[in-house]
């Protein structure tokens, strides 16, 4: 029977002296640290090209919630594979993609990781599994579910996480995805970041029961909650959420709450009238998962002072050259526009494919 | 050579492509212990058992999905809608996932899978279950979409569907799974993009596809027992790609073109042949292109209005007549 994963209750605990935080070497905690600052940086970068006017489209800030996906990054082993929604910027660059490939997507230039054909919304990265990047609230769902199944179709022990955000439990996909993944057993952790707003519309308006990670038990998935400012916590749970799936052959269900300092994307001009400015300071004041980190790794001497402030220059550094990586990148050609539509196209090179592929007169 | 159904010819096309691939498998509602709501996969998983053919819930959505996320691994999903009307309501998985992931990845992936099942009316089933999406479809780049007409092609286009490396909908029809045609038991595939002159005219060209060529065929004949009217029937099989030079060489020689299918006609697959034939074969037209579509309302559930709403002989005859006047 599904239920909440028994956890002690004493809250108190310490996450980072849980075994698989134990394990972390010194090189390893400062390279978690670099990812979430890195995401940070690039990030504010993006937003003062933004509105510098240099870059178009959506722009869904991850501000906040870095510990999240660096936390889980680091936990993927070698057949794992993962899968977001539109806030992607922080699962890709944690996963290793470059902040140059990153920010020139968002330029729309040629040099950007779909060659300026997703945008923002839609990074990729397959060859370091990460499928995305998707548009539509929990559309990547089903497909992180398909992730999976393929891997337990092929006998292959891993597992699929997919990150969706706390407005998306509310899609029919996702539903039906939960049903369908606990009925076949495909190993899919689906994480739930909960930063209370599904855009403008808070949890309590927008879900009748606050507890999201619950609905698992109505589909027999097995459950659990997160704070998602702790990257210790957030690797603890996220771990044994993973190793369940691999081990098990199952999916879970986490939850984790987090926070976004920014609006739902750069558009959102109300993002302080649906909550209130001392809600935000406050989660900035005592939450803030960077901040959090830094101290936590100098208390453990992990790193000094000197050094953080070394690695948080290095990071504007990095996302400054990538600004101007994407400024002198080139547009795409007008010819891109009809490539990489279709496969037996593009890889047509004996020109052998019969019919018209593109009706443009 | 044999004469089997289409249903057969659809069935040993399945059987064959997973008999030759161990990522290819079928998910769908009703497709392996009831052995298919049309029997289309009948005998398959009492012969490939749970792992190759699925029964999935009644949830398209999460199917559909989870079919894309499981091709981008190198599975070769088969889904079967069991009317493609039911695909509207994995219309964001397979409109939006399926058809731009490859587009939007700039190219770093693709999405090798087949969505097939029955796309026709003329069943009696009201307008929820008698959709024809081909249009739909091929208004989606990234997608490619086929609709056989009788059972040979059916076989040979299920079998270049399923090894395309690209996401292909298979019309079928349900009024077709019954019927019979010659079927060579030696393999073969139909690519994609090639049109199929079914009968050679020289008066008219009626260009059509699905089970409206099978139509056309009929109503070909007797235009030229009782009018000496010498048609000549293309029949399109593909939509997306199309071969438009297989349209284009026949209304070059008529001069004269009647274009019939099953779609409600605004935006549907003539609206697009019919601009072609205007724009790239104007000079050599004699009359306007006419249109035989299905009358523009939703799907009527009263037989006999029904039967008269889509194409039928009489209607195509009609039109011919018209277009040569």
């Amino acid at each position: 029977m599904a239920s909440k994963v028994a956890t002690k209750k004493s809250r108190k605990k310490t996450f980072e002296k849980s075994e698989i935080n134990l394990k972390l070497s010194k090189e390893k905690k400062i390279a978690l640290f670099k990812t979430v600052v890195g995401i940070r940086r690039f990030e504010e970068r993006s937003l003062q090209a933004y509105n510098q006017g240099k870059i178009g489209g959506f722009l869904h800030l991850y501000i906040g919630q870095e510990a999240v996906a660096a936390g889980i990054v680091s936990l993927m082993e070698e057949n794992d594979h993962i899968i977001t929604a539109y806030r992607d910027h922080g699962h890709a660059l944690a996963v290793g993609m470059n902040m140059n490939e990153c920010m020139a997507e968002l330029y729309g230039k040629y040099t950007g990781c779909s060659k300026g054909k997703g945008g923002s919304m839609h990074y990729f990265a397959p060859d370091k599994r990460f499928w995305g990047g998707h548009g539509i609230v929990a559309g990547q769902t089903p497909l992180g579910a398909g992730l999976a199944f393929a891997l337990k179709y092929k006998n292959i022990k891993g597992c699929a996480v997919c990150f969706l955000g706390d407005g998306a439990v509310n899609q029919g996909s996702f539903m039906e995805t939960l049903n369908l993944v606990s009925l076949w057993g495909i190993p899919v952790v689906f994480v739930i970041e909960n930063n209370g707003y599904s855009m403008g519309t808070s949890l309590k308006r927008s879900s009748a029961e606050e507890s999201l990670a619950k609905r698992g038990e109505a589909f027999g998935v097995n459950w659990d909650t997160c704070e998602g400012h702790d990257i210790f916590e957030v690797r603890h749970k996220a771990n044994e959420a993973m190793s369940y799936a691999r081990d098990k052959v199952k999916p879970f269900l986490l939850e984790i709450r987090t926070y976004r300092y920014r609006g739902h994307s750069v558009a959102d001009a109300n993002h302080e009238k649906y909550r209130t400015k001392e809600e935000i300071e406050t989660y900035k004041k005592n939450k803030d998962p960077i901040n959090l980190l830094r101290k936590k790794l100098i208390a453990d001497k992990t790193l000094t002072e000197a050094l953080a402030k070394e690695i948080d220059q290095e990071k504007k550094v990095e996302a400054d050259t990538a600004t101007k990586f994407a400024e002198e990148s080139p547009y795409p050609p007008k010819t891109e526009i009809i490539t990489d539509v279709y496969w037996s196209v593009d890889n047509d090179e004996k020109k052998q494919l019969k019919g018209t592929y593109f009706f443009n007169d | 050579m044999p004469l089997i159904t289409y249903r057969e010819a659809i069935k040993q096309a399945l059987s064959e492509e997973i008999d030759r691939d161990e990522n290819v498998c079928i998910l769908g509602e009703e497709v392996a212990q009831y052995n298919g709501a049309y029997k289309v996969t009948e005998g398959l998983w009492e012969k490939y058992g749970d792992k190759r053919i699925i029964d999935t819930p009644i949830s398209e959505a999460a199917f559909s999905g989870l079919a894309i996320g499981a091709s981008m691994l190198g599975i070769r999903p088969v889904i079967e809608m069991m009317f493609m009307s039911f695909s509207y309501v994995a219309f964001d998985q397979l409109f939006n996932n399926a058809s731009f992931c490859r587009y939007m990845s700039g190219g770093l992936m693709n999405v090798p899978i087949v969505v097939r099942g029955p796309a026709n009316g003329g069943t009696n089933v009201g307008a929820t279950h008698s959709h024809t999406p081909e249009n739909l479809v091929a208004n989606h780049p990234g997608l490619k979409v086929v609709c056989p007409s009788n059972a040979y092609d059916a076989k040979g286009l299920m079998k270049s569907a399923i090894r395309d490396n690209d996401p292909v909908f298979v019309m079928e029809n349900t009024l077709l799974y019954g019927e019979k045609w010659e079927v060579p038991e030696e393999e073969y595939t139909i690519e994609l993009g090639v049109a199929n002159t079914l009968k050679e005219g020289l008066d008219v060209s009626i260009i059509t596809h699905g089970r409206c060529a099978m139509i056309a065929l009929n109503a070909a004949e007797t235009l030229a027992k009782e009018h000496s009217i010498d048609a000549e029937v293309i029949d399109l099989r593909s939509i997306r790609p199309l071969d438009e030079e297989s349209i284009l060489h026949s209304v070059k020689k008529t001069h004269h073109a009647v274009l019939v299918e099953e779609n409600k006609p605004f935006c549907g697959v003539d609206a697009q042949i019919s601009h072609l034939i205007q724009f790239k074969a104007f000079d050599d037209l004699d009359a306007p292109v006419h249109r035989v579509s299905a009358i523009d309302a939703p799907q009527i559930y009263s037989k006999p209005l029904e039967d008269w709403q889509i194409p039928n002989e009489t209607r195509i005859i009609e039109s011919v007549l018209k277009c040569l006047a």
